[in-house]
């Protein structure tokens, strides 16, 4: 069921009026059969997987924590061993504990490798094989979201082992945690600690909540149906047709993908915290205006924000801090110096952590390239900071609005080129077609009419610029002032109630859907 | 909540509801030139009297027959309740639909669009739906209709169907958003120019002759149904030659028509006997009668009706008479109109699909 579908529109509206409707303690409940019913109705199948997580994640918890207890208890028992026995006896422990993790770690990233990638493999191994051999692609059934709930459930388990976290006693309870329907097919990926805190306790009708819910999620369908599915038929016309469209027309694809992905996106992500927040429930946020980010690294702090913060707890700090590491650490700065010795290990992790990502996204090449082109660039500004500092240390300009400008430009036409890798979903076409826009380009193509003839009228520019006006308008309120909702809440209620309206009516008359319109998916429920 | 917060809700939302109401009056088709087949449905119940002849089906009741020839030469009441490719389905719900409203003597049906088994097009069904009233009848036709890429609520509400229609809006929908012209006669289209019958492309073999149990199933319900309230079904499959009309299926209407104890006319073979020239009797090349085919095909008919079944001349009752005579006068008028527009220019600028705006 898409976010998009009528049916959802139905399926929400009715569950929001059941939520506040049942009693207090019955509203998780409810929201937990709600959500089994969400992903029952997409596949019956999928809840075969949803449930080996859940049951796997619970009974892994429970035991990594039971076993947390017995070592407390232990040492409590034996007060008068020594220093060393402790130490051992606490390593004897983590041992047992890293087993069960290990466990449950291999078994759900090995569902989710074995359903997402097996295919994948196959198809390099015959590539490697050179038709000396070939394996046949296997039918697998693909659990929707399943990358997202698969993270989300281990990193509740990796909390559980680290102590961070206390494991939950009720399987129900976590199975809400694993399953809740808006987050569950594109986001964000939540940790058990902050969802929970609101996830189950009963929520009374509160006016404002449910006014700034649906507020937010309409601005999601907003960015979603009348900006995303109507720039996708410009953007699906140009990478299809890589022969007619190169040069400027790559330019273009490249600027209409970026618009399309952040409304594709962000709207998805709008709409599940605006329905979660109309029933009390807060939800993580992922984004924070992302194209106003002046360099990379800040790009990737406001972009996927969970993404990022679960690869960064849950990928890097592990990996930079493992035993191989550690000794590499030592080696590189025994061998390299101390400058470039410490680089080392962290541009190493840095890696890890940019190939997982790239492979977390897609079992393709395009991805892991797109995720090895986000190092290479995170890397090269890296060590081009003296160069920067040099730069700055004679043109004073940091800090200016010329110079800001230029900044957030630069990150976004860098941020929205790597993008291509995801868009042409080819490794050498991407390159190819990135290069004719430094060899074919046309301005032309701007000026005689020839974006009139991919698929978008005349019209259909002139509610993307008004939609991309709003959505500009709309980020710029926030860069300044904070929220809008909480603007327009502090003005009479017509005002925000007025506002609510305009969406809704700007939704159902300029959105791209219905007959004539293909009901697109969002990009990221494929991950 | 606060009650000022609460009266802004109710305020806000019912300017919401207004404005959407506006707008899908403005944003739904109008279809009062060039396509005006979405408009017949509807017509229907502007109506003042009732008919003793009802006749359902597509393009071939609706182009084929004039009904004010009817009334002129036999006094006969009748009315064409046709659409564009109307499916057998929606021939029965838009049968059941009008046996609220009235009870006629003879329901006359064509059944070409029997060779259809499946909803066909999203936008024909469109132009046989909207128009009708609310009712199970409506609700019927529309479950059984909806293609795979249509949704039931978008017959609730047209605006999630037509919302994209704001850059193409014409004068027509801001002229006709709270009213209609009449675009029929009672049903029937009019065209009165002319494109002679030059031939049509031999029929494809098909696989399978046999036609649909959906179809004929809905055939049986429009039998049951007539026969339940008294009323006599004549079968018919109008003198058009395309699309072919295969002899399996005219023997597996003949064979249905005899079990049921229906009269089935084809009157393809009797083209000749009903005085009809396909080189001046159409305005499409054969596909349809103009209106000078339509009234010879109407005399004859009407002769067949008189001579089969007690219906009543009502040439001389009052109530009828005056009804009729606005029709006929309307009639007439557009007939003059578009013979007017044929002098002027040579062909029809104002009628059909050189009309759309």
């Amino acid at each position: 069921m898409l976010f998009t579908s009528y049916g959802f529109v139905a399926f929400a509206s009715a569950l929001l009026a059941a939520y506040y409707l049942v009693p207090r303690r019955w509203q998780w409940p409810l929201l937990l059969a709600a959500s089994y019913g969400f992903y029952a109705l997409a596949d019956w199948r999928y809840l075969f997987f949803l449930l080996v997580t859940t049951v796997s994640a619970y009974l892994m918890a429970v035991r990594l924590e039971d076993i947390a207890g017995e070592q407390k208890r232990y040492l409590q028992t034996h007060p008068a061993l020594t220093r060393e026995e402790k130490r051992a006896c606490k390593a004897g422990f983590k041992a047992r504990k890293w087993r069960w993790l290990l466990a449950c770690l291999l078994l759900n990233m090995g569902i989710l490798a074995v359903t997402k990638y097996t295919n994948f493999v196959i198809h390099n191994v015959n590539a490697l094989l050179h038709g000396a051999a070939h394996l046949q692609t296997v039918d697998i059934l693909v659990p929707m979201g399943i990358s997202f709930y698969t993270f989300q459930t281990m990193g509740y388990v990796i909390d559980v082992y680290r102590g961070k976290q206390a494991a939950e006693r009720n399987l129900f309870r976590l199975a809400l945690f694993v399953s809740f329907f808006p987050q569950m097919v594109q986001g964000p990926i939540s940790r058990y600690g902050d969802l929970s805190r609101t996830l189950y306790c009963g929520h009374p009708f509160d006016g404002k909540a449910v006014t700034f819910g649906l507020t937010r999620v309409l601005w999601g369908y907003f960015k979603k149906v009348v900006i995303a599915d109507r720039i996708i038929t410009g953007v699906t016309s140009l990478i299809q047709h890589t022969d007619a469209y190169t040069g400027a027309y790559v330019f273009v694809a490249m600027l209409f993908y970026a618009f399309e992905l952040y409304c594709d996106f962000t709207g998805g992500i709008d709409i599940t915290i605006g329905l979660a927040e109309a029933m009390g429930i807060r939800v993580a946020e992922n984004f924070h205006l992302p194209y106003f980010s002046k360099n990379i690294k800040e790009y990737w702090n406001r972009w996927h924000i969970t993404m990022g913060t679960w690869f960064t707890d849950y990928i890097f700090y592990p990996v930079s801090v493992c035993r191989p590491m550690l000794k590499l650490s030592k080696w590189s700065r025994e061998h390299l110096g101390q400058a470039m010795g410490k680089r080392v290990p962290v541009y190493l992790s840095c890696f890890v952590v940019w190939l997982t990502t790239g492979v977390w996204h897609g079992a393709a090449w395009n991805f892991i390239m797109w995720g090895l082109m986000n190092f290479a660039v995170i890397m090269a500004s890296q060590e081009l900071e003296p160069l920067y500092s040099r730069f700055h240390a004679r043109f004073p300009v940091r800090g200016k609005a010329p110079y800001e400008a230029f900044q957030i430009i630069r990150t976004f036409l860098l941020m929205s080129c790597v993008r291509m890798f995801d868009c042409y979903r080819d490794v050498p076409l991407t390159f190819r077609m990135v290069g004719t826009m430094f060899t074919r380009f046309r301005f032309s193509v701007f000026t005689d009419g020839s974006l009139l003839k991919i698929g978008l009228s005349g019209a259909d520019y002139a509610v993307l610029l008004a939609g991309f006006a709003v959505v500009l308008g709309v980020s710029l309120f926030q860069a300044r002032y904070g929220s809008v909702r909480q603007a327009l809440y502090a003005r009479p209620r017509a005002v925000s109630y007025g506002a609510m309206a305009l969406l809704l009516v700007a939704i159902l008359i300029f959105g791209a859907y219905g007959v004539g319109y293909d009901s697109t998916q969002f990009i990221y429920n494929q991950f | 909540m606060k009650r000022s917060a609460l009266i802004s809700g109710a305020a806000v939302a019912l300017a919401t509801i207004a404005c959407l109401y506006l707008l899908q009056r403005l944003l739904v088709p109008k279809y009062q030139t060039g396509i005006v087949e979405g408009s017949m449905v509807e017509e229907y119940y502007r109506e003042t009297t009732d008919h003793e002849v009802l006749c359902i089906g597509d393009c071939e009741v609706y182009e084929n027959f004039s009904t004010v020839t009817l009334w002129e030469e036999y006094g006969i009441t009748s009315y064409i309740r046709g659409s564009a490719q109307q499916l057998a389905w929606q021939s029965y719900y838009l049968l059941e639909d009008a046996l609220r409203y009235e009870t006629p003597k003879v329901v006359v049906y064509n059944v070409l669009a029997l060779k259809y088994n499946e909803p066909q097009s999203e936008a024909y069904n469109r132009m046989s739906l909207d128009g009708m009233r609310w009712s199970s009848s409506k609700v019927k036709g529309i479950l059984a209709s909806m293609t795979e890429e249509e949704h039931f609520i978008e017959y609730v509400f047209p605006l999630l169907r037509y919302h994209s229609r704001w850059d193409g809006l014409a004068s027509d929908d801001v002229e006709h958003l709270f009213t209609k012209d009449l675009v029929t006669h009672s049903g029937y289209y009019m065209r009165v120019d002319t494109k002679a019958q030059t031939g049509f492309p031999p029929p494809a073999p098909l696989a399978d002759y046999a036609l649909g149990e959906n179809a004929m199933s809905y055939l049986q319900k429009m039998t049951d149904l007539c026969r339940e309230k008294g009323i006599d079904l004549v079968l018919i499959k109008a003198p058009t030659e395309y699309p072919h009309w295969y002899g399996q299926w005219d023997e597996q209407i003949a064979s249905f028509a005899e079990e049921n104890s229906l009269p089935y006319i084809n009157y393809i073979p009797l083209r000749e006997e009903i005085g009809l020239d396909m080189r001046v009797d159409t305005y499409d090349g054969g596909l349809h009668l103009n209106t000078r085919g339509a009234e010879k095909m109407a005399r004859y008919f009407g002769a067949y009706l008189k001579e089969n079944y007690d219906l009543t001349d009502y040439r001389n009752e009052e109530g009828y008479a005056s009804v009729w005579a606005e029709k006929t006068a309307f009639y007439n008028q557009m007939k003059q109109r578009q013979y007017d527009e044929l002098e002027q220019y040579g062909r029809l600028v104002s009628f059909g699909s050189n009309a759309i705006q």
